[in-house]
């Protein structure tokens, strides 16, 4: 049993079912990431275990009790959200306090707990002012510090980060991370960012329209993506799909735009079945020319584009288009030749998009 | 519109000059007439610089009988509708907003309806209630078994409060405004623990401050400044407002000789309160009205 568990849970608005069965466990002091594109219903699970939303079926137990009927303030969850939420007329300091004011918890153990949250946000100088007077960094800081302050066993973040510019982002990731190293709970955290996920999950829950797609950490999900939705979701540069199948011998692949790869891995059980192969970018690597039958793709150069620490060629060929990241000095025109490694190649089934 | 040519220029002077001394015109014959005697403000036509009476005027308009009372009955009536009003309009507005219940699109649209039905339009009926409050429930009942319950509010606080606190432009108001609050402060003062008690104290009330502080002004001279209502439903002279008081100092028919002068003196007396109102909430005033502060 774990510190959040998630039997059968599903969700529907009038007719419409947005969350279909999910069941999830996460372990105590886990970081667990949800992690899925826009209206996949992450928000809403988060939503429902923060009791913000009414569960249409199944049961959401924290810490081993059933919360489906207790209200939110009582269920030892603190939640931080993306625009913040401060109350706009208070201090930070009445900001902070007012779930223990509400509490009836006196004055000096709250002075006392402020103090002792303001010290860990850096927020001590701030105190008095209101949220307009802050930034976006401090204003994210004051939401975490009024989730803190209630001593949750739960931290449940809505897209904490999407507010804030891409620099403040990196760094109050790497503070979010280090902050929940110090206060030993669980952390739920939603984001469609994938960088972000990566970098802060120890378990990482990928969603996608309403079912879970895949559980993992960070590196088994992206080195064994389970599903063709995964495997293109999960990495900074897309990646590469080409269409196919087995051939009957089960020890080679006939792709749809002509090349052949041979197969070492026994494909016999799959032999003659379509399939769906996928490549990373940073996986192929540029080769001089096509060596006999090796596993080679060639393409004539369409465009490349710098990203600063490599090079992301976009080649073409009659089958379509791919890509190859090479190191960011690479001079390359006309056709062009990648190969790959068999430990990097991922196959999908391509009527039921799962790994094989 | 930008329009540059002086014979424009001088138009649009023209018209401002105009449209000022329009405004401004009576006024000023009011201060002048509260300085002088009887016999100047009677003359044809009446002297346009000011007199030396003034003192003497405005001690003639407090002596006059019940003038004191009536202003004090005045605030009672203006402070009671800006109160009631306040409170009303605010929680109505936080119930048609943050609940979810059968029929709350009726409630709000039957709110937002009697804006068209002001006091001078109903005021036969209001009229009727206010004698007997429960008229309507003897009329309903008579059928049935005989009653006879009496409440009568003529020439009473309540009587002469209620029926113009009743009203939805605050309603209204406040619920424009609640609707631009983040759904998420609900929901974080939700996690909080606040009830909806907490959150409407906590929360939106101070968020309206400024909203507040408009209505104020606006419902404080509204309430001022009633002429009909207070007319109707007081008889006794210790009950009337300055307002209807002031009215009923000068003679209705050419009886006797109309005191213009010391009549004047009341009315500017009578002025400062209101005038008060407005300059020490001018400026949050225009605030409220310009930016909903967020």
């Amino acid at each position: 049993m774990g510190m959040v568990d998630i039997r059968g849970v599903e969700k529907s608005y009038d007719d419409v079912k947005v969350i279909h069965g999910i069941n999830l466990s996460f372990a105590p002091n886990d970081f667990v990431v949800i992690l899925g594109p826009s209206g996949c219903g992450k928000s809403t699970l988060l939503r429902m275990i923060a009791g913000l939303e009414q569960i249409t079926a199944g049961e959401i137990a924290i810490d081993g009790r059933v919360v489906n009927k207790v209200e939110p303030r009582d269920r030892g969850i603190a939640m931080v959200f993306q625009n913040y939420a401060l109350y706009p007329h208070m201090s930070v300091r009445e900001n902070m306090s007012y779930g223990l004011k509400l509490a009836r918890v006196d004055k000096g153990t709250i002075d006392a707990k402020v103090r002792q949250v303001a010290e860990i946000l850096g927020l001590q100088a701030l105190l008095d002012r209101r949220p307009g007077q802050l930034s976006g960094g401090q204003r994210q800081r004051v939401a975490m510090g009024r989730a803190i302050i209630r001593e949750p066993k739960v931290f449940l973040f809505d897209e904490p980060l999407s507010n804030l510019d891409a620099k403040l982002r990196h760094q109050m990731r790497m503070e979010l991370k280090r902050l929940h190293l110090r206060l030993n709970a669980t952390s739920v955290l939603v984001t469609h960012d994938q960088v972000e996920a990566m970098s802060l999950a120890s378990q990482l829950v990928l969603m996608n329209a309403g079912v879970v797609e895949q559980v993992g950490t960070p590196t088994q999900i992206y080195n064994e993506p389970a599903t063709l939705f995964t495997a293109g979701f999960v990495g900074s540069l897309p990646m590469n799909f080409f269409p196919g199948c087995v051939n009957d011998g089960g020890n080679q692949l006939i792709l749809e735009n002509g090349t052949k790869l041979p197969m070492e891995r026994d494909l016999r059980a799959h032999a003659g079945k379509k399939i769906v192969l996928g490549i990373r970018p940073d996986a192929l690597r540029l080769v001089p020319s096509p060596s006999d039958g090796g596993q080679v793709f060639q393409g004539r150069l369409e465009l490349a584009e710098d990203l600063g620490s490599l090079r992301l060629l976009h080649l073409r060929n009659s089958g379509g288009g791919f890509a190859v990241a090479v190191a960011a000095d690479t001079a390359a025109e006309g056709t062009l030749h990648a190969a790959a490694n068999e430990r990097d190649l991922h196959l999908f089934d391509a009527v039921t998009e799962r790994r094989i | 519109m930008v329009e540059r040519s002086p014979w424009f220029d001088a138009f649009c002077h023209l018209m401002l000059v105009l449209g000022v001394a329009a405004m401004c015109l009576p006024l000023y014959y009011a201060v002048i007439a509260a300085t002088h005697s009887l016999d100047d403000v009677l003359r044809v036509p009446m002297p346009l610089t000011p007199g030396k009476e003034l003192l003497n005027n405005i001690q003639t308009a407090l002596a006059q009988p019940d003038f004191v009372r009536q202003l004090i009955n005045s605030v009672i009536l203006a402070v009671g509708v800006t109160v009631v009003k306040i409170a009303a309009s605010f929680t109505a507005a936080f119930a048609v907003t943050y609940f979810n219940y059968r029929f709350r699109a009726l409630a709000f649209w039957m709110i937002f309806s009697t804006l068209m039905l002001p006091v001078e339009v109903r005021i036969v009926p209001t009229y009727e209630v206010a004698a007997n409050v429960f008229a309507p429930l003897n009329w309903l009942l008579g059928g049935m078994i005989e009653v006879d319950l009496q409440w009568n509010l003529l020439n009473t606080y309540t009587g002469l409060i209620m029926p113009l606190a009743a009203s939805a432009t605050g309603t209204f108001l406040f619920r424009q405004l609640f609707l631009t609050v983040p759904d998420e402060l609900l929901e974080a003062a939700k996690l909080d623990g606040a009830g909806p008690v907490q959150f409407a104290r906590d929360v939106l009330w101070p968020i309206s401050r400024t909203n507040v502080i408009a209505l104020t002004v606006i419902l404080f001279v509204y309430g001022w400044n009633q002429y009909l209502w207070p007319m109707l439903i007081i008889t006794e002279p210790s009950m009337l407002t300055s307002v209807v008081g002031l009215a009923k100092t000068l003679p209705g028919v050419s009886d006797s000789v109309p005191h213009w002068h010391t009549a004047m003196a009341s009315t500017l007396l009578i002025s400062l309160a209101p005038i008060l109102v407005v300059l020490v909430l001018q400026r949050w005033f225009v605030k409220g009205l310009v930016d909903a502060e967020k």
